[in-house]
């Protein structure tokens, strides 16, 4: 059983029975893709100079690389189409900016790079090599964070790691990606936990699941009854059971203190998605080019859980999901709690993109926040016990010195405080900004 | 199929929220209020009724007015407010000094300050204290209605009795089961326990009052009931539980220092918030020249909230205390 249960949290409707069932359908690869530079936290990707320059009318395979960056703190992209390059330029990013992508015209056939062939045995890799392999496939975290992997998997030497944690939380409400894929790829995610147990030196993995997801906790039970060092740990359901510091203090029962890494704590995690890319990548020496997301809510024609190409467009994705209706008013990248919002569906999915989810009217719209009735339910809700209300308020204010000084910087964003104000002040918005300021003055 | 990506909203996160709002909180308060509006109407009869209606629409009245709104309703804190002083006043309250006192609450108790979420001393405490430094021969607690039970039709002026804290060598007559269900004389909502504990359990089941207030405040009124009451039951305990059923602590305790908008936002400040009033009622009801304190107690500890919010501020998730 879980160790602790983190203070606060909530409890929204999960939304999660039109897709939960469903099985996970391979999308076609897409004619044309459009594959951003920067898919992950870190140094942005520069195109492809040598042996095969990345360039306009440039013939590509399947699992070619592309873009790459020498820093440390990045992660080297690869096509996910065989091809022709049509275009490189900026282009919608679901962030919300433009960012450089490439654009490539399938040519229908999806031939595979000759380079890809397996990496070997699990027992013949050093952690060296597995990290090595984690890093040119291009896996990053796709819980959403995107985090490198490699990085995660090479602590420094004075950091020992004794414990590896699978997040399978899914915690976020309608997103059932993560749920399908400990069903049918529990195989894959033992194999790459065990791959990352591997390159970290630690003692133990273990697998959390939220326990409104009964078949998952079964499946990755049984899988694991014959390990001696892999465990699952059944997780309290509540939202954001997902994040990193709830989910570890779930797992162990540590709490990562303020401002650090959780390797402060002895422990890396990883979402299940990674751990199949990684077994991928091992056992295949298959790049991450492709990705299961949910396509769900009230304006999706057929909800789904798909497997798709990177750099695959929204609008793609959605005819391949039967389409949007009428009453579609808001399409979101991502989860409703922390997802974000698009302005059309012209943008492509990247490594990030756990879900496509379309709003109707009934949940998507405007709403008028009224003054703080100081009811603290958004103290009470805040998983790292902040005063979401006094930051927002110093935030709203100008006074960035007091929101600093009121932990703005602890917030992890997760939005519990917005999502159960009465008033319906959009605290979390306020919050963020007051981060952002308190950052920008600190570089300066 | 472009078309329908036209009307679309980009907003940030998240993009679900929960069901509440200020409308539905007022409302489950006016709930929650409801079994003591009861027992007043049962134990004071008609007279309380109407106080009650006049309280709480010359509240509503006078904030629409105020703000210049068609809604009278609105959001519900007006009504609250109304029926909250309602609750203070003596059952042969004249009609005047209810529109007084329901106005001044609102306009000086809310709307001077900028409206709801803005003011900083209870609105329905600055209607009630108002009325007590103005009309002190209607608000004083020794020659109130004492309580008819079931008589609805009684002229409740009729029968007159002195509360317990003015009189306390009454007390003695009264067992402490009968204060609990509220037949002692008082304020309107303020004498029966039993009623406003039922309220109470509701709105912690609600998650709209923070348990540690009113533990804090009844806490503290006991314990100090306990130590320097000595007892003219003979009894330490006993004396402890009059003190806590006796006036307005039970009302007090619940619903007034429970308010959200006067109260700290923060877990230890309404700790401390709960435990100052209930130092402060303890130290008029010894000491001062008036037999009640609640009402003062909370309108001071009230004050104190901006600070006691800023040195509270909880310790973050992993923070580890330097002198642990």
């Amino acid at each position: 059983m879980a160790k602790a249960k983190f203070a606060g949290g909530i409890h929204p409707e999960y939304m999660k029975e039109s897709t939960s069932s469903l099985d996970i359908v391979q999308m076609p690869p897409p004619q044309k893709v459009v594959i951003p530079m920067q898919q992950h936290i870190g140094a942005p990707c520069e195109l492809v100079t040598e042996v095969k320059k990345i360039e306009k009318g440039a013939e590509v395979k399947v699992g070619q690389k592309i873009g790459d960056h020498e820093g440390f703190v990045s992660s080297p992209i690869h096509s996910s189409v065989s091809g022709t390059v049509t275009d490189i330029g900026l282009y919608n990013h679901p962030m919300g900016t433009k960012v450089t992508a490439v654009t490539i015209e399938s040519d229908g056939r999806d031939e595979w790079d000759e380079n890809i062939k397996p990496q070997g045995d699990l027992n013949d890799l050093s952690a060296e090599e597995i990290r090595k392999i984690a890093r040119e496939a291009g896996i990053v975290g796709l819980g959403g964070a995107t985090f490198p992997a490699h990085v995660k998997l090479s602590p420094p030497s004075d950091k020992p790691i004794d414990v590896v944690i699978i997040n399978g939380a899914e915690c976020e409400p309608y997103l059932t990606a993560d749920h399908r894929v400990m069903l049918e790829k529990s195989e894959e995610i033992v194999y790459g936990l065990k791959a990352m147990i591997k390159a970290l030196g630690a003692e133990k993995g273990i697998i959390g699941v939220e326990d409104n997801k009964p078949d998952a906790l079964q499946s990755m039970e049984e899988l694991v009854s014959e390990e001696e060092n892999i465990t699952v740990c059944p997780l309290n359901t509540k939202y954001p059971q997902g994040a990193e510091k709830m989910l570890i203090y779930a797992a162990t029962g540590r709490k990562v203190p303020p401002g650090a890494l959780p390797l402060e704590v002895g422990v890396v995690n990883h979402n299940v998605g990674t751990s199949v890319a990684l077994s991928e990548a091992i056992r295949e020496g298959k790049p991450l080019i492709e990705r299961v997301l949910t396509v769900t809510g009230a304006a999706v024609n057929k909800p789904s859980n798909l497997k798709v190409r990177i750099g695959t467009l929204a609008s793609d994705v959605i005819d391949f999901s039967g389409g949007l209706n009428e009453s579609l008013h808001k399409l979101i990248m991502g989860g409703p709690m922390m997802g974000l919002a698009q302005p059309g569906a012209d943008v492509p999915i990247i490594k990030g993109t756990s879900g496509i989810l379309a709003l109707t009217a009934d949940d998507a719209y405007l709403i008028e926040s009224s003054p703080c009735i100081r009811c603290s339910k958004c103290v009470s809700a805040c998983p790292v016990q902040l005063l979401p209300t006094s930051i927002a308020q110093a935030s709203e204010h100008g006074d960035y010195k007091r929101a600093e000084k009121l932990y703005a910087l602890d917030c992890f964003e997760c939005g519990c405080c917005s999502y159960v104000c009465p008033s319906k002040i959009p605290l979390v918005q306020w919050i963020r900004i007051g981060k952002a300021e308190i950052m920008n003055r600190k570089r300066k | 199929m472009i078309k329908i990506y036209e009307k679309l909203i980009v907003s940030s996160s998240p993009h679900i929220r929960s069901n509440e709002s200020v409308q539905s909180i007022m409302l489950d308060v006016l709930i929650a209020l409801f079994p003591a509006a009861l027992m007043a109407v049962l134990l004071f009869g008609y007279r309380a009724l109407i106080t009650m209606v006049l309280a709480v629409g010359t509240a509503m009245i006078v904030e629409a007015l105020w703000l210049r709104k068609r809604d009278v309703f609105s959001d519900g804190s007006a009504a609250v407010t109304g029926l909250l002083l309602a609750m203070t006043l003596p059952a042969a309250a004249p009609w005047w000094l209810t529109v007084v006192g329901s106005a001044s609450a609102i306009i000086i108790g809310k709307q001077v300050f900028g409206g709801i979420g803005y003011n900083i001393f209870n609105p329905a405490l600055v209607g009630r204290a108002i009325l007590v430094v103005s009309w002190g021969g209607h608000m004083a607690g020794d020659i109130w209605p004492s309580p008819q039970p079931f008589a609805f039709g009684a002229d409740v002026s009729a029968v007159t009795g002195a509360t317990v804290l003015s009189v306390p060598e009454k007390a003695v007559m009264l067992s402490l089961p009968e204060m609990f269900i509220g037949n002692m004389a008082g304020c309107l909502g303020e004498t029966s326990g039993l009623a406003l504990l039922i309220g109470g359990i509701w709105l912690v089941y609600k998650g709209h009052i923070d348990l540690r207030i009113p533990v804090g405040f009844i806490g503290t009124i006991f314990l100090l009931g306990l130590v320097l009451g000595g007892g003219f039951y003979g009894n330490h305990l006993m004396t402890g539980l009059f003190h806590v059923l006796a006036g307005g602590v039970m009302l007090g305790a619940i619903y007034m220092a429970t308010d959200l908008v006067t109260t700290p936002v923060t877990p230890n400040g309404r700790l401390i918030f709960g435990i100052g009033c209930g130092l402060i009622t303890m130290a008029v009801r010894f000491w001062g020249t008036y037999p009640e304190g609640v009402t003062y107690a909370i309108l001071i500890m009230n004050a104190f909230t901006p600070i006691i919010d800023n040195f509270t501020i909880p310790q973050r998730f992993g923070e580890v205390n330097e002198s642990a």
